[in-house]
């Protein structure tokens, strides 16, 4: 209950953020909804010497769109998310992941920002950014970059970010019509977090084939993956029952869960079949298919 | 004070809101972390990592060094100071009662087993010295598995060979055996009881201070009975008098049995108060009550049933291993046996019963009672054997189970495993169930759901359970070292508002509400002018405090019976002062008359009044008006009734959906229904959890699997349904309320009626038996043709 002691300070800027991890460097954490680092320094699994909290700094909230993206700022929350109707009706899958986190406590404080960044293997958002084609962008004391989804996740608990630079904001691209994304999870009964999470998103051409298909599996594995082979699958189809299901079965054979109290690797593999069809039959739905 | 005058409308029976909400619901409740004391210190614990350890050494120099720290103590020191091992509180032929010292001396037998502790000026202090500690474990091969404890190579305790706490039975093994080898039908299952964490939504707290002037320790501590904290810790543990010794126990947030008993932080905090000459305060993070709040069930049984071609039951057999963790626990013995395998008969007229019970030490968290403590074992049991029966003879699961209730003309009813049923009749609450459940279309509706691919299920549970376990000469026969009576002192003040001081303890429970309603009745007045104390043992007269469902029918009995003697003094007074004969005053909605004159009249208050005046009382009469009263009943009451659970199984992905869930209950009289009801529904839904989500898993070298609430599944609300709740009533006879209990029913009832349902859900694909809890892993690989894996 009670973490390792530490100092804290809430900088007003980005520019005094940066310079605050630059001196404190390995011993500095940034703090945004606290929902997992907190949690980890409770324990004492984390033990930061440093917290630079990112709430009192300036524009790195907001939801707006901006020639064919989506802009989210990382520390927009849970809860603002699923109630944006930007994000209801250009990303669905964002909110459908967004609205399923956790419990209001955690969605009233949790950000984007913050779950892209700790990269948890069953955290919902990642499964999304990496179905949506988002870009990253990042701020650190030798300027900005843009890391596109993909490579932003690294591996379980990682990403590409430094340790001295900070998310700022997160782009999604948009599409025109007969687009239309999903995400769907099955819960851990107990914290929540997915056991297994799929997001799709899926572009239908006009005679309803799939012009385009994105799918992103996570909670069963150490991160989340995008299914080449399933998005392969689809492409230049009519989004069939039948079609879908083999989607789905790419998914399933795709991911890497292993035993746990939660089921056999046979079950979870099934799982992943199952809201793998749930998720491509919404988006396909979506898409006006 | 204005004296009370309104006379109230009858309260007994009315569904009163809870009096004690206001201050919960808006934060002011004052639970003991909530108790903040000048100079007060933290003390945070030291805990095994391992499962099974020798302790080789132990270093405090780093944690001493550390500003802030007061002291830092170990398992030795305390042993050289005079603190003794924690007692059990309950003694069976043979029993093998290891010393349990309150931090480990040589030995740390479970993970969380706590080691040492550290004193220090900040809770946070005391978190950062407590890892200065420097303890040298030589790991141990541990034992963990229930199952194979008997047999395994490590011997926990010197003093208990093949790790066997107690070997004990009951019932007569000779007509057992001559009813098997005669019966057409002999059905035969293993279960497993899984094991559960209590989960008080207030996790254990102590705060101790020591008065140096008075020399008098007061112990503020998260306990169900304080009482019985002062007795057992004062005098076998600490050495302390009792007149000298005061233990609060405040608003205190559940407790469901995990609270009972002694725990070692709050005997270190005693302690260490004294010695240290300094409160000092611990509260359990979420953690430590994983590991080391008493978990609950745990047993592994071999079942048989010896059954006639039309389905009698002729026979039970029975052979149980029940874990009961690396040491015991307070009142652990009792739960495997008085409180398990008495209870096999369950509602059914079972002529021959017989039970072997193994209790078995493993490297665990110590187990003892939970919600239910042993009768849900035993109900999930015969519930459970009572379908595989009717299914193994092709009968309906209601059929085979009124074929074989106890008659209503055979109460009292002794069963031949030593119970004697107080009253009962079973068959009215099962057909208001069934007729709740519309029972008639349900099966349509399975049949037709089959047809389509979906799986409905429709579970039973004709449960009969027992509360109030009396009388005290009987259980102190049966290895007791505590009586189970409960007391009550009522205090009329010279204006004729009341003070309850009742040995009983609320946390939860709503005694505040109930006993004001029983007092309010009894006397006439208002509920305003009834307050109700408890949990204090400088205020309270000795009592037992509060398990086993027994509150309504000894707490509010004894103060029944203090309310009788308050008025026949009563009734004394008000006679002479109207001067009119005893025998002709009458006493109704707070006004005492004289017979066939309704104006001759004196108020309660007046007479209170008159009572503590002193200026005109009958001669010879004392004045005041208060009265003790401490009861012990004849006899355990036994609630009984119908639950019904319909459940659909997903075929895709083995998820549980709940479709409807019938209770009828049958708990005596009721004082307050509304009560009733949310101690039924937190009760079911405790008893789904165990049978759907809450398991407590141990790796097999003794590390927890599960020991967090991001892992350990305790239901939320969105996973539970709006309960179709009836009541019949069969009052008790062996109070004189007719109450019987109501706080455990729910959780007994509803384990085997969900599994019960998921079981017949899943009869499509063959499936007879699958093992709590029934996760949808479990569920689905069954339903894909096998019965391995998780
Ligand atoms: C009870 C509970 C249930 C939960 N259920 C779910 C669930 O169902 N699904 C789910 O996905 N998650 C769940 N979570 C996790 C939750 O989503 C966390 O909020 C999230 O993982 C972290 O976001 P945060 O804003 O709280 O970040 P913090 O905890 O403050 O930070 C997390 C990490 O990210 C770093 N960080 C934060 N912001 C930035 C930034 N802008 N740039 C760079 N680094 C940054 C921090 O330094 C830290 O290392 C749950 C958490 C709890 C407590």
């Amino acid at each position: 209950m009670y973490p390792a002691s530490f100092s804290y300070s809430s900088p007003t800027s980005l520019d005094d953020a940066l310079a605050l991890l630059a001196e404190h460097g390995e011993d500095a954490k940034l703090l945004a909804g606290g929902h997992s680092l907190l949690p980890l320094m409770k324990l004492r699994f984390a033990q930061p010497r440093y917290l630079v909290d990112l709430r009192r700094i300036a524009n790195l909230s907001g939801i707006e769109r901006s020639a064919g993206e989506l802009k989210i700022g990382a520390m927009s929350t849970y809860a603002a998310l699923a109630a944006s109707d930007l994000v209801r009706t250009l990303v669905p899958m964002l909110a459908d992941a967004a609205a399923q986190i956790g419990d209001p406590q955690v969605r009233n404080r949790g950000t984007i920002g913050g779950s892209l960044a700790h990269a948890d293997p069953a955290a919902d958002l990642p499964t999304v950014m990496l179905a949506a084609d988002a870009q990253m962008a990042v701020v650190g004391r030798r300027g900005t970059r843009v890391i596109p989804a993909q490579a932003f996740f690294v591996g379980m608990l990682t990403t590409s970010l430094a340790p001295d630079e900070v998310l700022t904001e997160i782009r999604i691209p948009l599409a025109d019509a007969r687009e239309g994304s999903a995400y769907d999870k099955c819960r851990h009964p107990a914290s929540r977090f997915a056991l297994v999470g799929v997001a799709a998103s899926i572009r239908l051409a006009a005679d309803g084939t799939v012009l385009h298909a994105r799918i992103a599996v996570g909670g069963m594995g150490p991160m989340a993956v995008r299914v080449a082979g399933a998005e392969a699958a689809l492409k230049g189809h009519a989004p069939t029952a039948e079609v879908r299901h083999a989607a789905a079965a790419l998914v399933a054979a795709a991911v890497d869960p292993q035993e746990d109290l939660q089921g056999t690797v046979a079950y979870k593999r099934n799982l992943a079949q199952v809201y793998a069809e749930r998720a491509l039959a919404s988006a396909v739905h979506r898409a006006g298919g | 004070m204005t004296a009370p005058t309104t006379p109230a409308p009858s309260l007994f029976g009315a569904s009163i809101k809870r009096r004690e909400d206001p201050r919960f619901i808006t934060g002011k409740g004052r639970f003991t972390d909530d108790v903040v004391m000048p100079g007060m210190t933290h003390a945070a614990f030291v805990r095994s990592p391992h499962a099974f350890a020798i302790i080789r050494s132990i270093d405090t120099s780093r944690a001493s060094a550390l500003p802030g720290v007061r002291a830092v103590f170990t398992g030795e020191q305390l042993a050289a100071a005079g603190v003794n091992g924690l007692p059990a509180g309950w003694l069976l032929p043979d029993i093998k009662v290891p010393y349990r010292p309150v931090l480990s001396v040589g030995h740390a037998r479970h993970v969380g087993e706590a080691v040492a502790v550290v004193i220090a000026d900040s809770a946070a202090v005391a978190r950062d010295a407590a890892e200065l500690v420097d303890v040298d474990y030589e790991p141990l091969v541990a034992v963990a598995d229930t199952a194979t404890a008997l047999s395994h190579p490590t011997q926990i305790h010197d003093i208990a060979p093949d790790n066997r706490c107690f070997h004990w039975s009951i019932g007569d093994a000779a007509p057992v055996d001559a009813a098997f080898a005669s019966a057409p039908h002999v059905v035969r299952q293993r279960f497993v009881n899984n094991r559960l964490a209590a989960m008080a939504m207030e996790p254990r707290a102590s705060l101790a201070s020591y008065d140096v002037a008075g020399d008098e320790l007061t112990l503020y501590v998260t306990s169900q009975n304080p009482h019985v904290h002062r007795l057992i810790m004062g005098a076998f543990v600490l050495g302390l008098a009792e007149h000298r010794f005061r233990v609060i126990a405040p608003d205190v947030g559940g407790g469901f049995g995990s609270k009972i008993f002694i725990y070692p932080e709050e005997v270190v905090v005693a302690w260490a108060a004294k010695k240290i000459g300094r409160p000092v305060k611990w509260t359990a993070t979420r953690s430590e009550s994983f590991l080391t709040d008493a978990q609950g069930r745990d047993h592994v049984s071999e079942a048989e049933m010896a059954l006639s071609n039309d389905g009698k039951v002729l026979a039970l057999r029975v052979k149980t291993i029940a874990n009961v963790g690396s040491g015991l626990s307070l009142f652990a013995p009792a739960v495997p046996t008085y409180l398990y395998a008495t209870l096999l008969s369950g509602a059914y007229a079972i002529p021959a019963i017989h039970c072997e019970v193994d209790a078995v030490f493993t490297n665990t968290t110590p187990v003892d009672a939970y919600r239910g403590a042993g009768r849900p074992e035993a109900c999930y049991l015969i519930e459970r054997m009572m379908d595989l029966s009717a299914k193994h003879l092709g009968m309906s699961p209601v059929d085979i189970r009124r074929l074989n209730f106890i008659p209503a003309h055979a109460f009292p009813y002794q069963t031949p495993v030593a119970l004697c049923y107080d009253s009962g009749n079973y068959e009215p609450a099962l057909d208001m169930a069934l007729t709740k459940a519309d029972y008639a279309s349900l099966l349509q509706r399975q049949a037709e759901g089959r047809a389509n691919g979906r799986y409905i299920g429709i579970g039973f549970s004709t449960y009969i359970e027992a509360c109030s376990i009396a009388p005290s000469q009987v259980v102190g026969a049966l290895g007791s070292q505590a009586g189970l009576y409960e007391s009550a002192h009522v205090r009329v003040h010279p204006t004729g508002s009341v003070t309850v001081y009742t040995g009983s303890h609320s946390h939860g429970q709503g005694h505040e509400t109930t006993f004001a309603q029983i007092v309010a009745d009894q006397l006439g007045i208002p509920m305003d002018a009834v307050d109700i104390v408890h949990g204090d043992t400088g205020k309270v007269q000795f009592g037992m405090g509060t398990y086993g469902s027994r509150s309504g029918a000894l707490g509010g009995t004894s103060i029944y019976m203090s309310l009788q003697k308050i008025k026949d003094k009563a009734k004394k007074i008000a006679a002479h002062l109207l001067e009119a004969a005893e025998a002709d005053i009458e006493f109704e909605g707070g006004k005492f008359y004289v017979r066939g004159a309704p104006d001759r009249a004196k108020q309660f208050a007046d007479v209170t009044l008159a009572a503590y005046l002193g200026h005109n009382l009958p001669s010879g009469l004392e004045p005041g008006l208060e009265a003790t009263s401490f009861f012990d009943p004849s006899n355990f009451t036994f609630p009984f009734g119908t639950h019904i659970a319909v459940v659909e199984i997903e075929r895709s992905t083995g998820h549980v959906t709940l479709l409807n869930y019938i209770a009828v209950d049958d708990v005596g009289n009721v004082i307050n229904p509304m009560i009733v009801d949310g101690m039924v529904h937190g009760g079911i839904a405790q008893g789904v959890a165990q049978a759907l989500w809450e398991s407590v898993h141990f790796a097999p070298d003794g590390q927890p699997l599960n020991a967090s609430l991001m892992e350990y599944a305790v239901p939320r609300a969105d996973q539970l349904i709006k309960y179709n709740t009836g009541r019949t009533v069969t009052p008790s006879p062996v109070n004189p309320l007719g109450v019987k209990g109501a706080g455990e029913t729910g959780t007994i009832a509803s384990t085997p009626a969900i599994a019960n349902a998921v079981m017949d859900a899943l009869s499509p694909f063959g499936v007879s038996h699958i093992d709590m809890p029934l996760t949808p892993s479990k569920l689905w690989t069954a339903m894909n043709g096998s019965t391995g894996g998780l």
